[in-house]
């Protein structure tokens, strides 16, 4: 299950570069593409089928990757993996869930424990370049937050000088403290903690000023604290923190099926097409509506997935926007707002390329 | 002494009634009284509470809504949960294997103390015993089969300090004697495996099982998770129960050693026959510690993802339809931890006083 960590050395196509290398470099790069156009699945999607099931790495945080009752997972990442089973197997759970701590879930991936990490991940140069992660499209964009004692009586993060400051490790929040502590000029004590709900007790009892996680993270903690009333998430957002979904290199058709299953989700709902309303939809008249729901073959068939792949995503899990709302919506505790979210018509970030 | 003359020992004292006993002990002297006093002070600001929290204003059963208004302990969320912390993300309708295989590993942990069991037959309920567990976990036979991944809950706690210790002696038993050998080689290798294995913590041992094992094996030479955590369990218990059988070897007096060779026994057969039923027998106690000690130290597996007891208990207040009831869920975890290795230690007590006889 191992795949080589570095990417295949593609040809530069700077100027200067003599002739002879730039046609050894077109040469090499015809082969590739016949050989990755090649009809063969990837090692990844080789082994899923092989297993008949897919491996998906996951977290635990309320509203997004939580066991229920009955030990089923629920969540917002787990049914973009019940998404992915329907995309390779036209069934929502021939997918297992792997749970992975923060620290250990990029190793864990990189050793082939799972097919592809669902838990949160945010999307960095060094993860997709040195590390050797390719990224599928992003399923939440976050921000990272800081959550403070109205007491403390602070209104920006720059007024923070000498906090100690409670964070996660192994995240990508550790190192943005310390970059925005730093950028701003003034000192900070880290209190470094592995587990969430360790680092909220910490913060809680007073032993930390500041909680820093993303936002999401941060608005189910304020109602989880014993006064939320008493603490205030200032307004500033320290980083970018587009979440995604990661898989090893070396399987291009892997990734094209996540990619795909995703955005399915999000053209669902820019074509106003709901779990409830989708059979209506299926006598449409739309061409648009027609390719992605399966009614006209032709798009699955090129993919070599079941045409009406996307038909079962959305029957089975939702459009995005109803995966949201389920999962951590303003309606749950997790009560977040779609922010970012939104589709690009109404002011958001998502946008699904064409399905044609 | 010096002078040659014997005294006889003082009368004994009448001992004093229990009351009275008890009075000296508690105020008998004034740093005893204030002992005593600040004792009785520190339960009384620590009882009232606990006991509002744990009893009088707990919600027994109902929605989590109720619970969120009350001020006590919300035991209805372990009402709800009862069946995925003990079970985790087993099979609903198949959740009596998991049982059954834990009852299974009980019994045969509980039979083993008993000193009628010690005997060479127990060996062969120990193999049937685990076998028939393992058989339960995995699904089969007559029906689908149940990946490890899976598998969660009381049951695999069991399952990894039960056979961890089990898997362990054999080797153990090697080791202590491997250290003990006359043989430079052998001892120089049992010597290096012990040590640095006591030397490193089990975090990292688990840690190198499941990160960089799969790393350095080819390609598609895949072991399970689980079972890696486990061989690593076996190997780290290994390591410090050699050490105690090797005490247990040492404190075997050499004119056994020596009986044994003169009445002809090989090495092999005077170790099997005399040295070991002998050295073992008096090591049982430590055994116990150990063993207590290792079923709490495998919620450590909670570092690579697996759900043991303590894990399911921790993920089972996440679930957001009921949030944040940790203190409940530890809580109720601890008392299964306390539970087992209260009546453990229990028993080693009974058994040093048993074996002193």
């Amino acid at each position: 299950m191992r795949t080589p960590s570095q990417a295949p050395s593609r040809p530069t196509s700077r100027s200067g570069l003599s002739p002879r290398f730039l046609i050894a470099g077109a040469l090499s790069l015809a082969i590739g593409l016949a050989l990755t156009g090649a009809a063969k699945a990837g090692p990844t999607l080789d082994a899923i089928k092989a297993r008949g099931s897919i491996k998906v790495g996951v977290g635990t945080q309320p509203g997004f990757f939580a066991p229920d009752s009955n030990g089923r997972w629920q969540g917002f990442f787990v049914d973009f993996g019940r998404a992915l089973s329907i995309a390779v197997f036209n069934d929502p759970d021939k997918v297992q869930f792997v749970s992975s701590s923060p620290q250990q879930r990029l190793p864990a991936l990189q050793s082939g424990e799972f097919d592809i990490l669902l838990s949160g991940v945010t999307q960095t140069f060094t993860r997709a370049t040195k590390l050797g992660f390719h990224f599928g499209p992003v399923v939440f964009y976050d921000g990272q937050g800081l959550l403070v004692p109205k007491k403390l009586g602070v209104s920006k993060g720059k007024e923070l000088n000498g906090a100690t400051v409670c964070v996660q490790t192994g995240t990508t929040g550790e190192l943005n403290i310390t970059d925005f502590f730093r950028q701003n000029r003034i000192a900070f004590k880290p209190v470094v903690i592995e587990e969430t709900a360790e680092n909220q007790k910490a913060f809680a009892s007073g032993r930390c000023d500041v909680l820093t996680q993303d936002a999401s993270d941060l608005a189910i903690t304020r109602t989880q604290l014993p006064k939320p009333d008493d603490y205030v998430l200032l307004p500033e957002r320290i980083s970018k923190e587009p979440l995604a979904p990661a898989i090893r290199y070396g399987d291009d058709q892997w990734l094209e099926i996540v990619n795909w299953a995703v955005y399915a989700t999000i053209q669902a709902e820019e074509l106003g097409i709901t779990q409830a309303n989708i059979d209506s939809f299926l006598t449409s008249a739309d061409p648009t509506v027609r390719r992605f729901l399966g009614v006209d073959p032709s798009l699955g068939e090129a993919a070599k997935l079941d045409p009406k792949f996307a038909y079962t995503i959305v029957k089975t899990v939702g459009n995005y926007g109803e995966i949201f709302e389920r999962n951590v919506g303003p309606a749950t505790k997790v009560g977040l707002d779609r922010g970012f979210n939104k589709l690009w018509t109404q002011g958001g970030l998502l946008y699904a390329p064409p399905f044609r | 002494m010096t002078d040659g003359v014997l005294q006889s020992a003082p009368p004994l004292a009448t001992p004093l009634p229990r009351w009275q006993r008890l009075w000296a002990g508690l105020f008998g002297t004034p740093l005893n009284a204030a002992v005593t006093l600040c004792c009785l002070a520190l339960l009384g600001w620590a009882v009232p509470p606990l006991l509002r929290w744990t009893l009088l204003d707990a919600v027994w059963v109902g929605p989590a809504d109720r619970c969120a208004d009350a001020a006590g302990a919300c035991w209805a969320f372990i009402g709800e949960k009862l069946r995925y912390i003990l079970f985790g993300f087993y099979d609903q309708d198949r959740q009596w294997r998991p049982a059954a295989a834990g009852a299974i590993l009980l019994a045969l942990a509980g039979l083993s103390g008993m000193p009628l069991f010690w005997r060479r037959a127990t060996l062969w309920l120990w193999l049937f015993g685990l076998a028939a567990a393992l058989l339960l976990l995995t699904g089969g036979p007559g029906g689908p089969a149940v990946p490890t991944e899976r598998w969660s809950g009381l049951p695999v706690s069991l399952l990894l300090a039960v056979v961890g210790l089990v898997g362990a002696f054999p080797l153990a038993v090697l080791l202590a004697l491997a250290r003990r050998s006359s043989m430079g080689g052998v001892r120089t290798l049992a010597v290096l495996f012990i040590e640095v294995t006591r030397g490193v913590p089990l975090i990292a041992v688990l840690y190198v099982a499941t990160l960089l094992l799969p790393l350095m094996l080819p390609a598609g030479a895949a072991i399970d998770k689980l079972l890696r955590a486990q061989i690593a369990i076996v190997l780290f218990v290994s390591a410090y129960l050699a050490e105690i059988v090797r005490a247990g070897l040492q404190s075997i007096p050499a004119g056994q050693y020596e009986a044994a060779q003169a009445l002809g026994l090989g090495y092999w057969q005077s170790m099997r026959l005399v040295i070991l039923p002998q050295a073992l027998r008096t090591v049982i106690p430590s055994i116990v510690t150990l063993a207590i000690g290792l079923f709490q130290d495998t919620t450590l597996i909670i570092v690579i993802g697996l759900f043991d007891l303590l894990n399911t208990a921790r993920t089972a207040a996440k679930d957001p339809a009921w949030l944040g009831f940790y203190d409940e869920a530890f809580g109720f975890a601890s008392l299964i931890y306390l539970t087992v290795c209260v009546i453990a230690s229990r028993y080693s007590l009974w058994l040093e006083r048993r074996l002193r006889r």
